[in-house]
C-alpha cells in the first residue's frame, strides 16, 4: 500500500535528493521502519531513542498533524501523503 | 549573501516591532531569486524567549509555497532583550539550511539590529545583507 512521503531540504541527504518517495505501512511507525531500510539512518532523525516522535520534527498525515493522531500509531492508507516539516522554533536561552 | 528589497525588510521589522516583547517568527517566500511574500506567522509558545511556528500554519504556509511555485528564502525571528544572533537553542533546532536566518532585535527602541545567517550542521554563518529600494 504504497503513500507518498514528502522530504525536506536537511533529510534528502538519505533519499539521493529526492524529494518524494513512496513507502508502505499500517502505522506511521511501520513506514518509518520501511523507509529506513531503503534509506538507512533516516527514522534516527525522525524517533527518539526512547521510541517517540523527535520533539521538532512535524509530521502530518494528508492535512494533520500527526501527535493528533495516535504518533507513531497513527493509521496509514493507500494514497495517503505524509509531510515531514522540521518544525521552526527556537529562542533566545 | 541575503538580498531584500526595502519593503521586505520593513514588514519583517514592524512584525517584530508589533510583537514585542514576545518574539515574532516569519518567512519570506521566493520564486526566480526574488521575494515574492513576507509571511508573518503566529508564535505558538507566545512568549519573550521562545518561538515557534503553529503546525498547522506551517503546513499551510509550505503547502501554498509549493503550490505558486515558490521556494523558502527567509526564515526569521526576534529576540526581544538580547542580540542578533542565533542562540544555542536556535542553532540546535534550525531544520533548514536551504534557508537565510534572519535575526531581528528589539531590545532598543531606537535601533534596528537585522543580521542574517546560515545554519548547517549546526554550524553557524553569518552573511551580509544588501537591501535594494526596489526590484527592476
Amino acid at each position: 500500500m504504497p503513500v507518498q512521503v514528502r522530504i525536506p531540504t536537511i533529510l534528502r541527504r538519505y533519499t539521493d535528493e529526492a524529494r518524494v518517495v513512496e513507502g508502505k505501512g499500517e502505522t506511521l511507525g511501520d513506514l518509518f521502519l520501511d523507509l529506513d531500510a531503503r534509506f538507512p539512518g533516516i527514522r534516527g532523525d525522525l524517533v527518539s531513542e526512547a521510541g517517540g516522535l523527535a520533539r521538532f520534527v512535524n509530521i502530518y498525515v494528508n492535512d494533520e498533524d500527526v501527535r493528533f493522531l495516535g504518533g507513531l500509531e497513527a493509521p496509514i492508507a493507500e494514497g495517503d501523503t505524509v509531510t515531514i516539516l522540521p518544525a521552526v522554533a527556537g529562542g533566545s536561552r | 549573501m541575503l538580498t531584500i528589497d526595502q519593503s521586505t525588510y520593513d514588514q519583517i521589522v514592524a512584525h517584530a516591532r508589533r510583537d514585542h516583547p514576545d518574539e515574532a517568527c516569519g518567512l519570506v517566500a521566493t520564486r526566480d531569486g526574488r521575494p515574492t511574500r513576507v509571511v508573518a506567522m503566529t508564535n505558538a509558545a507566545r512568549s519573550p524567549t521562545f518561538y515557534e511556528m503553529d503546525p498547522l500554519e506551517q503546513l499551510r504556509v509550505f503547502n501554498d509555497m509549493d503550490d505558486a511555485g515558490e521556494d523558502l528564502l527567509v526564515i526569521y525571528h526576534s529576540h526581544t532583550s538580547t542580540e542578533a544572533y542565533p542562540s544555542r537553542t536556535d542553532i540546535t533546532i534550525a531544520g533548514y539550511p536551504e534557508a537565510h536566518y534572519v535575526l531581528v532585535s528589539t531590545r532598543y527602541d531606537d535601533e534596528v539590529e537585522f543580521r542574517s545567517f546560515r545554519i548547517v550542521d549546526s554550524e553557524v554563518t553569518e552573511e551580509p545583507v544588501t537591501v535594494v529600494s526596489a526590484w527592476e
